[in-house]
């Protein structure tokens, strides 16, 4: 018997480090019920308040509905903008590539403060005033490679086949796009715009940099850690973690039942 | 979050049937590319010039003139030597704990589940779990628990492990812990990635010409892994180094844990140094690239996306 140690070994570390990994998320959602007002540091009592009331904190509610415009927009620029690059990346050959690459590649290898303090040091020389726009222009500089290596992968699973067909069929170049390219993307770009909004809506560094006086919700709880964070930002936090967990494990478990069709 | 793509996109995807049409290629790449160049190339353009301005004549706070001044590279670098230092120290010392990690479970994820599809997607999305939860949420909650008022530093009083007087908030080691536990799944990804790939006849070779389980994988798994390794110490390292929340007083750190970012941060805003900011960005960001390179050099820009 090889590794017969190493059987359970694996697992069972595996399993202690996944515990490790939840326990800032269990104390995150068990102190989203603490009965307190301002400071949630000590337990003192469990209700619902916080859940049921989340804008009796009017500045946790403010600052999650900034967060979530800024996402939802950087992620409709940023997006549209790294699904044409990905498409000119996996289907054209162009003069430049290596350059394109690494030009994409250095706001993914560059440390957050460096973008962030740069990009900042450019709004200053320039004069323009730091505010909600700002963010935006910030948060799509950063997502933008993200969406490209997403969106790229999956151009790279393209069939040619299918286009061609398209062609033969007569179909002139935009029908073939639309009709064929398109929606065989459709879910690549669907994976890369969720991930720029979860990008955009967790992003401090860069943000807090270029904010100016808008809050958004990390910015928010930067700002209040210093005096106690309010259980509604538990609130917040956690209930953003249900829905992406939800969201996350639907996409899994349809992918797999369609495998396992295909397979049949 | 962000390395499930990377992850995805990985190493030599490869273009099927290249169209050639560079109009068109020209006309897609446009838009985003000069959005780059407006908003990240020429940011450090601004970087660099305001790295070298000087204090304004009018003495007013955060003004400064255009200048020449590289003597403000000097200044910094004299002002924050320790910062400078601590930050790579800690990011080394995270990236080795990160690997050390998560190495077992892309392992575990990669190889050993991969006949169980679901429960191989499922351990993947506990693996990016954290990132669901707001960055410093999770960075809060480990201030809390490990607060001194919290039962685990009682206890750890009581058993005596910790002094009367000793305690982990500020410590070099909470700042560690915390930047470790953050940047896990960024290990965890890349090396999932390439273990995912690796072919599993070659470990069984290793095991018909009788080398051990120990001496299969340190001669065949790990190498193969290697690629993974690399970008995972590359995304874990990079990002740690500019990090300054986990550093932070408020969070896991005090003053005698501030990192680059919180050097920067300070200057930036609470003194209104722009000039040392800058000075002080440069250079990490010269660092950056300098460590870049060197994987550019050895695995070409075509597996960076």
């Amino acid at each position: 018997m090889r590794f017969s140690l190493g059987k359970y070994l694996l697992p069972t570390y595996v399993f202690l480090t996944f515990a490790f990994l939840m326990i800032p998320i269990g104390y995150t959602f068990v102190f989203s019920f603490n009965e307190v007002e301002k400071s949630n540091i000590a337990w003192k009592g469990f209700t619902l308040d916080n859940w049921l009331q989340v804008c009796n904190q009017a500045e946790v509610c403010e600052a999650f509905a900034n967060s979530v415009s800024i996402a939802v927009i950087s992620t409709l620029i940023s997006t549209a903008l790294g699904t044409a690059i990905a498409i000119a990346l996996g289907r054209y050959q162009f003069k430049g590539r290596a350059a394109t690459n690494l030009l994409l590649f250095l706001p993914m290898a560059t440390p957050e403060v460096v973008m962030g303090a740069g990009l900042a040091a450019q709004f200053l020389s320039v004069g323009i005033p730091k505010g909600f726009w700002t963010v935006v222009v910030a948060h799509v500089m950063f997502t933008l490679s993200f969406v490209v290596v997403t969106v790229k992968a999956r151009v790279a699973t393209l069939d040619p086949k299918l286009e061609e067909a398209g062609r033969d069929l007569y179909a002139n170049a935009t029908a073939v796009f639309w009709k064929i390219t398109f929606p065989l993307l459709v879910p690549g770009i669907a994976a890369a715009a969720m991930l720029s909004f979860a990008l955009s809506f967790d992003d401090f560094i860069i943000t807090q940099f270029n904010a100016g006086p808008e809050t958004t919700f990390p910015k928010f709880i930067y700002t209040a850690a210093a005096r106690g964070i309010p259980p509604e930002a538990n609130v917040i936090g956690s209930a953003v973690f249900i829905v992406a967990i939800a969201i996350v494990l639907v996409v899994q478990i349809r992918s797999s039942i369609k495998q396992r069709k295909l397979a049949k | 979050m962000a390395f499930v793509a990377l992850g995805q996109g990985g190493a030599g995807a490869k273009a099927p049937a290249q169209l050639k049409s560079s109009r068109v290629a020209l006309l897609l790449l446009a838009p985003g590319m000069i959005y780059l160049a407006l908003f990240f190339l020429t940011p450090f353009i601004s970087l660099i010039i305001t790295s070298l301005k000087t204090a304004s004549m009018t003495g007013e706070i955060g003004m400064y003139d255009f200048a020449f001044q590289i003597s403000n590279y000097s200044y910094a670098v004299e002002s924050y030597l320790p910062q400078i230092v601590r930050s790579f120290t800690y990011a080394i010392i995270a990236t080795v704990l990160a690997l050390a990690i998560s190495y077992p479970i892309a392992y575990f994820i990669g190889v050993k589940l991969r006949d169980k599809p679901l429960l191989k997607g499922l351990l993947l999305t506990l693996v990016i779990a954290p990132f669901f939860i707001s960055f410093l949420l999770r960075t809060f909650a480990w201030r809390q628990i490990f607060s001194n008022e919290s039962w685990i530093i009682t206890t750890l009083k009581d058993i005596g492990f910790l002094g009367p007087d000793e305690y982990l908030i500020g410590t070099s080691f909470a700042v560690i812990f915390g930047l470790t536990y953050n940047f896990i799944p960024f290990m965890t990804l890349p090396i999932y990635t390439s273990l995912e790939r690796l072919d599993t006849r070659l470990v069984e070779a290793g095991a018909d010409l009788y080398a051990t389980p120990a001496k299969t994988f340190w001669k065949v798994t790990f190498p193969l892994s290697l690629p993974g390794v690399t970008s995972g110490t590359l995304l874990t390292f990079i990002p740690i180094t500019g990090d300054y929340i986990n550093a932070s007083r408020d969070f896991l750190g005090s003053s005698d844990t501030a990192m680059i970012g919180n050097v920067v941060e300070a200057n930036f805003f609470r003194i209104q140094d722009y000039p040392t900011a800058s000075a002080i960005s440069v250079m990490l960001m010269a660092a950056i690239v300098v460590l870049v390179s060197v994987y550019v050099r050895r695995s070409g820009t075509e597996d960076l996306l």
